[in-house]
């Protein structure tokens, strides 16, 4: 490397320094530090203790962890086939060219830029019982009877958690797919209904397949929306009734921050990295499939 | 550029006219009953997504007693500004938790732009030994959801007495900020003509004076993309801020409004809570508004890519 050369190395290295400083120190110590505490006692105050896999051999007996595992996977599955279809839904109506798409595109997307957490508030005054517009709405179109316990039974809960959360993020994964549906050459359409394809059969041979990898991508951003809830279910239904929506990031949370055993919630935590690293390898196994045409 | 990259995408409405016109002579009729129908199931579904956002600001301008009134009325009579006003009051007194979302959330737009400006450009224009890997590496923080390492960000906190702080709160919410930002201002400047990064060597000026002087106005778009993306997710964060502030004067606003809902002596006072809602909607509403092209093209580049 000539002087020039490496000034120029240096100079590159000092910018990106800032960065790698911040990132080493809240991310990189943390993760590490994760696998560390997960092997330990590790009270919220007072020293800890090496612990062997006790902290792992404790999460596989506790039946209110395996339970919020199932749960949230159970809620992200719902969240990923109605994002899929309601955001498919929502890109076929705005992937055209026609006035005043633009606003629609907006109205739709809004729910998504406002927090979760505002959007878990306005859903917990909508839908209760005796206050709530929600209830109100659907006794005076004859849709219900009696105003709705919607917090009351877990079905409930979770089908209006569910509903509120894709309403919250419909909007993103319209976004994805319609950049994936405007990327279709126009040809392959068209040459598909010369050849007497029809709507569906040019959906399901044609289009779903060319817009694979965007598919992938709103399985991806699912499982964050899905697996990794908290927010809705902490205000919503504080993992009520009972503890049956109690999803995995609440019982990380319950065991760090509740109970003070943060050994214990760094193994969760440990444990529900590995199922998400398992949801990437496999979802990218899918993107990685050829879109030749 | 991610801004430019956008404008075809969402701002292609403008030029609808023309490619409505020019088919229009194969079957006017049937085109005009289909565009009729598409605008009707548009329509509806707008106004699906819109409800709750209406509800809210009805029952956020009714009087405190007819917000809480069962069963409820659609509309506020009076209208009454009296819940936003109650928020202001002695009684609940949001100014605090607004002020430090405020400053939590510039804190971390502030932060999140230096830091990623400054990689940005050392990745975009520089090359140096191992610069593929390291971009990598520090783009992996994406694959690491935030919600999953908050016990141990708890215990780093509190070690360097940063836990229970706002400051420290800046921090991490700008660490997981940077892979986002990196990416788009790496590209950025990658974007940016060789024959100006060059042409502006000559000058003699230090690297950092060039990027001041030059560069940046050149990445404009890009910095704002991730001047709304930092804002938007430090205003909306609740799990981090929950978990890392122990100390009731420092909560942001979405923790605090737990504590409406909560409610002093068992009873909520539901007007109230929602106009803190409205509050705590407002910022975003109107920075996504104002600049969804960033927005929206920030989310297609960064995902799609």
């Amino acid at each position: 490397m000539s002087r020039i050369e490496r000034r120029h190395a240096l100079t590159g290295i000092g910018f990106v320094l800032p960065s790698t400083v911040v990132a080493a120190a809240l991310f990189f110590v943390p993760l590490v530090l994760m696998v560390w505490m997960s092997l330990n006692h590790w009270p919220l105050l007072g020293s800890h203790s090496f612990a062997g896999t006790a902290n792992y051999r404790a999460a596989l007996h506790d039946s209110v962890f395996g339970h919020s595992l199932l749960f949230s996977l159970e809620f992200t599955g719902l969240i990923a086939l109605g994002l899929l279809l309601i955001g498919g839904g929502l890109a076929s109506i705005v992937a055209v060219r026609r006035r005043g798409v633009g606003v629609f595109r907006t109205v739709y997307f809004l729910p998504v830029v406002i927090g979760m957490a505002s959007a878990s508030y306005l859903w917990l005054w909508m839908i209760n019982p005796s206050v709530g517009l929600l209830d109100k709405i659907l006794l005076d179109v004859h849709i219900g009877r009696t105003p709705i316990q919607w917090l009351g039974s877990t079905g409930l809960a979770l089908t209006l958690v569910t509903i509120m959360t894709l309403w919250k993020l419909a909007g993103f994964s319209m976004l994805i797919l319609m950049s994936g549906i405007q990327s279709i050459p126009r040809e392959l359409t068209e040459a598909s209904m010369v050849d007497g394809a029809g709507r569906w059969r040019q959906w399901l041979r044609i289009k779903i397949p060319l817009i694979r990898q965007h598919i992938a991508l709103v399985l991806i951003f699912s499982v964050a929306g899905g697996f990794l809830a908290f927010d809705q279910f902490y205000i919503m239904t504080h993992g009520s009734p009972g503890s049956s929506t109690l999803t995995s990031v609440f019982d990380i949370y319950n065991s760090s921050f509740v109970n003070f055993n943060l050994g214990y919630g760094a193994a969760l935590s440990v444990i529900v990295m590995m199922a998400l690293l398992l949801f990437s390898v496999v979802q990218l196994l899918i993107a990685r499939g050829s879109t030749e045409y | 550029m991610a801004g430019t990259a956008l404008t075809d995408r969402t701002g292609h409405s403008r030029g609808s006219h023309t490619t409505v016109a020019a088919g229009n002579g194969v079957r006017p009729r049937r085109r005009r009953t289909r565009s009729a129908g598409w605008y009707v199931v548009a329509t509806i579904v707008a106004l699906l997504f819109l409800l709750p956002f209406a509800l809210l600001l009805v029952t956020a301008l009714k009087t405190p007693g007819q917000a809480a009134a069962s069963p409820p009325s659609y509309l506020p009579h009076p209208v009454s500004g009296s819940n936003f006003s109650q928020l202001f009051s002695s009684s609940v007194d949001l100014t605090r938790y607004v002020g430090n979302s405020l400053l939590v959330a510039l804190g971390t737009v502030v932060g999140t732009l230096i830091l990623c400006v400054l990689g940005g450009y050392g990745f975009g224009l520089y090359r140096f030994p191992g610069r593929n890997i390291w971009f990598t590496a520090l783009l992996l923080i994406f694959m690491v959801p935030f919600q999953s390492v908050l016990t141990p960000l708890y215990v780093v906190l509190r070690t360097v007495h940063m836990q229970n702080s706002l400051l420290g709160l800046v921090l991490v919410y700008v660490t997981y900020q940077l892979p986002f930002g990196l990416f788009v201002m790496r590209n950025s400047f990658a974007a940016v003509p060789r024959a100006i990064a060059e042409a502006s060597e000559l000058d003699g000026a230090g690297p950092l004076t060039r990027l001041w002087r030059i560069h940046l106005r050149l990445v404009l778009p890009g910095v704002i993309t991730v001047a709304i993306f930092a804002f938007i997710a430090a205003w909306n964060d609740f799990i981090g801020a929950l978990i890392l502030l122990s100390d009731q004067s420092k909560f942001t606003l979405p923790v605090e409004l737990l504590t409406l809902v909560t409610g002093r002596f068992g009873v909520i006072n539901w007007g109230v809570l929602e106009a803190g809602v409205v509050i705590s909607m407002v910022p975003c509403v109107v920075i996504f508004l104002l600049l969804q092209r960033y927005y929206l093209g920030g989310i297609l580049s960064g995902a799609v890519k």
